[in-house]
């Protein structure tokens, strides 16, 4: 039997769909170490739009048990069909996106194969012996831990939303379907869903964006700060400032970030003229990655920061700005 | 009258842990300990409960002997009785172990439970994978990140807003929920409460040889995921400085960090050059 390593296909909405491609393309990096093939697994009711949209994605095999019954999401169901998937299949690794629905359903998928799981990890890789290196957060972000499943299998682990970037569609990439019938014995849902609905989008808020612009002082002006709107609106993110900015009336006291006001933990973070207050710098230590801009290179924002440039908070934004007007496509 | 169990863990208070390099593991002894905010909402859901029902509430906690303070915390409360499991062979348990741990015991102190309440998730682990495993391990149907619960017709009807979904569900009688910190706001213990927790309180406290736990599949030993390295993310920072005109220090960042930033606004922003030429075909 080939090595494999599963993608669970979480498809419910846009966002969870994101996840999975994602995962796919991990998966394929992975794969490519090991000799080993991708393989997604998708359960469902009328799901062939996503079986081709993961062979597009790059999934050499798409399992697939599709019946009417699975048509809504059943974590009781999921978890015995994902348990006696693997038992049959046997794959060395199963990733699992980090949504609410994936973070349920991997700790039961984990302890009905007896296995291992690491939540939310950050970064996956290989070990030269061939063993998941699985890197999560820890601590509340403030320690990183490296985790290993040496002995049991699968290895799994679920990966928050947006730490990979997805293959680009590709339609002439081919894949395996293998269709697997409903077993007859599933248990009885002891949970069952009584109604639901659609939430609407909620308006991001600074402490779920992934991406946050924060502007201080430095920025200059009432007028100059308002270029951050326009950057954090390409980077499909949400703009936050420091105290000096609130109390000058540049932006809503909603916007704080610091101690009185937000603690944020975006996937990048950027900073433009801010010095580093202690009350803003508590606020951001859980961003995963920072770019500070400030004149000063000796500005505590500056020393905390990844990427430290050295240049005016306001012609760096509008250079951004017109770099990234450049690079996205409409 | 239900049978409610609540599962409480003591994590510490401050955030900068000190930590062991030689176990790996945190030194949880030298920090002041606090009841896990989301426990306290799972211990909130259940007194409600128990309010409007009738019940009798059993809080277990598992830890080093200090997290007995929970427990008189949880009584204090309005718990009716608190059990501790503390035993060295059970330290530094994954979520798999922490699971088989705290179903045996709760098979052994109340076997016959109509629902248990777990926090959604600790706030020093943050895993939030113990209540979907302990879940797994009782045999019962689970669900996290509950909102709100009622008792209707012998089963519970319950509430959750996950994956931009407003859920409704309903739970068959025995089951399990995590409970989200949106709701069932805790309350403080009076004063009142806390002396009569201190002077009588009903805290038992088990070993892995009472539970007969199996050595396998406790601690360190038993948890199928083994730390190999912990470290500071801020440590591993390598800030890097970069200066010169905006437009140079601009590309230089794409040119080093385009992957990044396209991940984490989830838009291409290498290949329009390419599809550009495409298009003019």
């Amino acid at each position: 039997m080939n090595r494999s390593i599963w993608v669970f296909a979480d498809y419910r909405n846009y966002f969870q769909n994101r996840v999975t491609l994602q995962l796919l393309a991990k998966a394929n990096q992975l794969a490519a170490q090991i000799g080993a093939e991708v393989c997604a697994v998708v359960l469902g009711y009328k799901i062939d739009e996503y079986v081709a949209e993961y062979i597009a994605h790059g999934a050499q095999k798409v399992v697939v048990v599709e019946h009417r019954s699975l048509q809504k999401y059943s974590m009781e169901k999921y978890a015995v069909l994902m348990e006696r998937l693997a038992r049959d299949y046997q794959p060395e690794i199963i990733l699992i996106g980090a949504t609410a629905f994936g973070r349920e359903l991997a700790p039961r998928v984990a302890k009905r194969l007896g296995t291992g799981l690491t939540a939310d990890c950050i970064g996956l890789e290989m070990t030269e012996d061939g063993l998941l290196r699985q890197i999560a957060p820890s601590f509340g972000g403030n320690l990183v831990a490296e985790i290993l499943t040496p002995e049991h299998r699968p290895q799994m682990a679920t990966v928050r939303a947006g730490i990979f970037q997805e293959i680009p569609h590709n339609n002439s990439l081919h894949g395996e379907v293998v269709r697997i019938p409903l077993p007859k014995d599933l248990p009885k849902d002891r949970l069952r869903l009584i109604a639901y609905q659609r939430q609407p989008q909620r308006d991001q808020r600074l402490e779920d964006a992934r991406v946050v612009v924060c502007g201080g002082r430095g920025m200059g002006s009432k007028k100059k700060f308002k270029k951050l709107f326009e950057l954090a609106q390409l980077l499909a993110g949400e703009v936050g400032a420091t105290r000096p900015v609130v109390y000058a009336g540049w932006i809503d006291n909603d916007a704080l970030v610091g101690q009185a006001g937000r603690n944020i933990r975006p996937q990048i973070l950027f900073s433009f003229g801010i010095s580093g207050a202690i009350q803003h710098t508590a606020a951001v230590t859980d961003a995963e990655f920072i770019i500070a801009v400030n004149k000063n290179p000796n500005a505590t924002m500056m020393k905390m920061a990844d990427v430290a440039v050295v240049a005016d908070a306001n012609q760096l934004c509008s250079a951004l700005i017109k770099e990234l007007k450049d690079r996205i496509q409409t | 009258m239900l049978k409610l169990v609540v599962c409480i863990k003591q994590v510490p208070m401050v955030s900068e842990l000190p930590w062991d390099p030689n176990t790996r593991t945190l030194k949880r002894n030298l920090a002041e300990g606090m009841m896990n905010p989301a426990c306290g909402h799972a211990l909130e859901a259940a007194l409600q409960i128990k309010k409007q029902h009738g019940g009798h509430i059993v809080a277990i906690t598992m830890g080093p002997p200090m997290a007995e303070e929970v427990l008189y915390e949880a009584i204090a409360m309005g718990a009716d009785r608190g059990v501790l499991l503390t035993d060295r062979s059970m330290a530094g348990g994954d979520t798999s172990a922490t699971s088989y741990t705290l179903a045996r015991a709760i098979k052994k102190e109340c076997p016959d439970f109509d629902l248990v309440l777990c926090g959604c998730y600790t706030s020093d682990s943050e895993t939030a994978q113990v209540g979907p495993q302990l879940a797994e391990e009782l045999d019962v149907p689970g669900a996290a990140y509950i909102e709100h619960i009622a008792v209707k017709d012998g089963a519970f009807r319950l509430h959750r807003v996950t994956d931009n979904f407003l859920e409704v569900l309903e739970m068959d009688m025995p089951g399990l929920v995590t409970v989200t910190t949106h709701t069932y706001m805790p309350r403080y213990p009076s004063l009142e409460g806390l002396q009569s927790a201190f002077a009588r309180s009903d805290i038992k406290i088990l070993n892995a040889r009472d539970l007969r736990l199996d050595p396998a599949k406790i601690g360190v030993n038993g948890s199928p995921t083994k730390i190999i390295n912990v470290y500071s993310p801020t440590a591993a920072k390598k800030n890097i400085v970069m200066q010169g005109t905006a437009k140079k220090v601009v590309d230089e960042i794409f040119a080093k960090f385009a992957d990044r930033i396209s991940g984490a606004i989830g838009k291409d922003l290498k290949t329009h050059y390419h599809d550009n030429k495409a298009c003019t075909k």
